[in-house]
């Protein structure tokens, strides 16, 4: 029918131009992700995957547990998708074009299951299918009948050809597909999004494919970058990078949501895409078994990445020690889980208080007194410290410990030459 | 061995009492005899209030620390009034590696970091002095504990009523730097106290030979 011709019948009908590239695309990525359940995938175009599953079906508990989840996954991944299960690939290429689930585990079997079908299954041309049609064959079994000579003078000796592989008298090599070691996936909504709320739908989709793509390739990636396109404002781009390399499809999307409700949309999305180029290899894990708990290191570095994603990486830090007598440089802020730098312990000095003020505050004096919030009793036993000359932030400071008028201990310090001002540096936790 | 002893056993459940709960001690003696389990309850949250800061609450929670900072869960401080120090942290037997200190910047990224920080079960104990003006968050975050095994501690300076912290202390100061704790509300037993500690003991002390903590796994729900 000619598109003038459908606008006729439905004036207001939508008519999408057919991307012949975007679903070679899809395809492949669908066929990475399968390559997580079984080594031998095969593409035969334009829309259909070839799953050898019998090499399979040890590791995964059986054949119907390995079907189900195959199809639990391609549901979640979005697609609606025809499965048949036979022993050679053009049978279980034809069990599925006729929309037929069968599950055919037997060569015998296969001859009852592939008689009925319909000749359009055969994927031949539109002639070829015109002329065994304009002889009065309507399924396979009716070619079977026919004399195999007579039949391949008259349809081509393709079609012969066809129905030996499919019943396995002869052999069928495919080319197996390898998965690429870049990961691009893109999707264009159906409606312009402008929530964070629906993009996850297509983000949940594209991840989980990455996720199958990584399971695939027993790898993990240590970024992930997310391209948001607008239809009149340059694209936004995220980049999430994570402390380990990770493939849970879970933790990633949690990332990215925090990541995505922190960043400002300038306009509407109309397409949303996912690039992962950088892989490290990451094996799999031995899961707790009582707890089903992941690995410590693991949990760890899940937990920061989303305090990160959401406070900001200048909010969550560790803490590390410096070697330096000012006690306001004593001390740092790491990333979270580094391993202490510095070991050397005061051993010189005297007591620390548990809290440092970030910077010293200024105590105004009553009677000689340093004062605040209340009188404050200085004790008697001093610290001098004297020190940073070099890089200009230089100290001389004698340090007390003061008590103030509730009963909390102080850290307070006096300046050694004019003016001699008390600050209060730390609180004894 | 009698029988009486091996009733006490804990892990003999006894269908009339109420089964023993994961805890921590807390290096003090005198506080862990009132406690039920011993000690700081795990998978729960302890609510410290102490009107002013300083007056020995960080360093009352100082050993439990230091067993925790063994093991290989975090122990974070979200929103510290002040830069936990790390001199006087190392000095008081606490490794740096696993401490975490967190500063949201509003309100809300506050309840946020407590609550995910407790449910994630990455974490061994959550310190957090956050401010609540009323008991209503407080659920979410027992839940979250639970959820996730950790030990959360939420530092107030007033008293909320209809708490639902397992563990309620409040604490005060008594002359020669020591401290009075009071136990408001513990699982199991009335109200107790006060507890008269030297809070500085406990830096010089070695680490109990009896405590629980360090491979508890959080509880997934």
């Amino acid at each position: 029918m000619r598109v003038g011709a459908a606008y006729t019948l439905i004036p207001d009908l939508a008519v999408k131009e057919r991307a012949a590239p975007a679903e070679r695309a899809a395809l492949e990525r669908l066929a990475a992700w399968a390559y997580q359940y079984t080594s031998f995938v095969s593409l035969a175009a334009p829309a259909a995957l070839l799953l050898e599953v019998g090499a399979s079906c040890a590791l995964f508990g059986g054949l119907t547990r390995l079907l189900d989840r195959i199809g639990r996954g391609l549901q979640t991944l979005g697609y609606r998708t025809n499965c048949a299960l036979a022993p050679t690939p053009l049978g279980a290429l034809w069990l599925a074009r006729a929309g037929a689930e069968a599950r055919v585990t037997d060569a015998r079997a296969l001859f009852n299951a592939l008689a009925p079908l319909p000749l359009a299954c055969l994927g031949l041309e539109r002639n070829g299918e015109a002329l065994l049609a304009g002889i009065g064959l309507t399924c396979i079994a009716d070619c079977l009948r026919l004399p195999r000579d007579g039949l391949a003078r008259r349809a081509g000796p393709e079609v012969v050809n066809a129905l030996d592989r499919a019943f396995g008298r002869l052999p069928d090599a495919r080319r197996a597909y390898l998965p690429a070691r870049e990961f691009h996936a893109r999707l264009p909504m159906p409606a312009p999004v402008d929530s964070v709320e629906a993009l996850l739908f297509p983000l949940r989709r594209l991840l989980g494919e990455l996720a199958g793509w990584l399971t695939a390739l027993a790898a993990g990636i240590p970024r992930l970058i997310i391209v948001l396109r607008h239809d009149r404002s340059a694209a936004t781009r995220i980049d999430v990078n994570f402390s380990a390399p990770t493939r849970d499809a879970a933790h990633i999307l949690l990332i990215v949501r925090e990541r995505l409700e922190r960043t400002p949309l300038p306009a509407p999305v109309e397409e949303i895409s996912v690039t992962a180029d950088a892989l490290q290899p990451l094996g799999s894990c031995n899961l707790d078994f009582f707890s089903g708990a992941r690995a410590p290191a693991e949990a760890r570095a899940h937990l920061t990445e989303r305090l990160q994603a959401r406070l900001g990486t200048e909010a969550v830090h560790g803490l590390d020690q410096r070697a330096d007598h000012r006690p306001e440089s004593a001390w740092r802020f790491s990333a979270p889980g580094q391993a202490p730098t510095c070991s050397e312990t005061n051993t010189v000095g005297g007591a620390r208080p548990l809290w440092l003020l970030p910077a010293p505050l200024l105590l105004e004096q009553r009677d000689g007194r340093p004062w605040w919030r209340g009188a404050l009793t200085v004790e008697d036993d001093r610290e001098r410290i004297e020190s940073g000359w070099w890089d200009g932030g230089g100290a001389a400071r004698d340090y007390f410990i003061a008590r103030d008028a509730a009963g909390a201990r102080l850290w307070v310090f006096r300046e050694l030459y004019d003016p001699r001002r008390w600050f209060l540096h730390g609180v004894f936790g | 061995m009698n029988f009486a002893e091996v009733l006490q056993r804990p892990d003999i459940w006894r269908a009339g009492r109420a089964a023993p709960m994961p805890a921590l001690a807390t290096g003090f003696a005198p506080l862990d005899a009132l406690l039920p389990g011993g000690g700081w309850p795990f998978g729960a949250l302890t609510e410290i209030c102490c009107a002013r800061a300083g007056i020995g609450e960080l360093r009352l929670l100082l050993p439990a620390l230091v067993e925790l900072a063994r093991g290989n869960r975090w122990i974070a401080f979200i929103a510290p009034p002040y830069i936990p120090y790390p001199p006087a942290l190392t000095a008081a037997g606490v490794e740096l590696a696993r401490l975490l200190v967190i500063n949201p910047t509003t309100r809300a990224d506050e309840l946020w970091s407590v609550e995910t920080s407790l449910r994630s079960g990455a974490c061994a104990a959550v310190l957090s002095w956050a401010e609540f003006a009323d008991a209503a968050p407080l659920r979410r975050l027992q839940l979250a504990a639970e959820a996730g095994g950790a030990w959360g501690v939420l530092f107030q300076r007033r008293t909320l009523s209809n708490s639902p912290a397992a563990l309620r202390l409040r604490l005060e100061p008594a002359d020669g730097d020591q401290l009075n704790v009071h136990v408001v509300k513990r699982r199991g037993g009335w109200s107790a106290g006060p507890v008269r500690l030297d809070p500085n003991h406990a830096m010089a002390m070695p680490a109990p030979a009896r405590s629980v903590a360090r491979d508890l796994h959080p509880r997934r729900a």
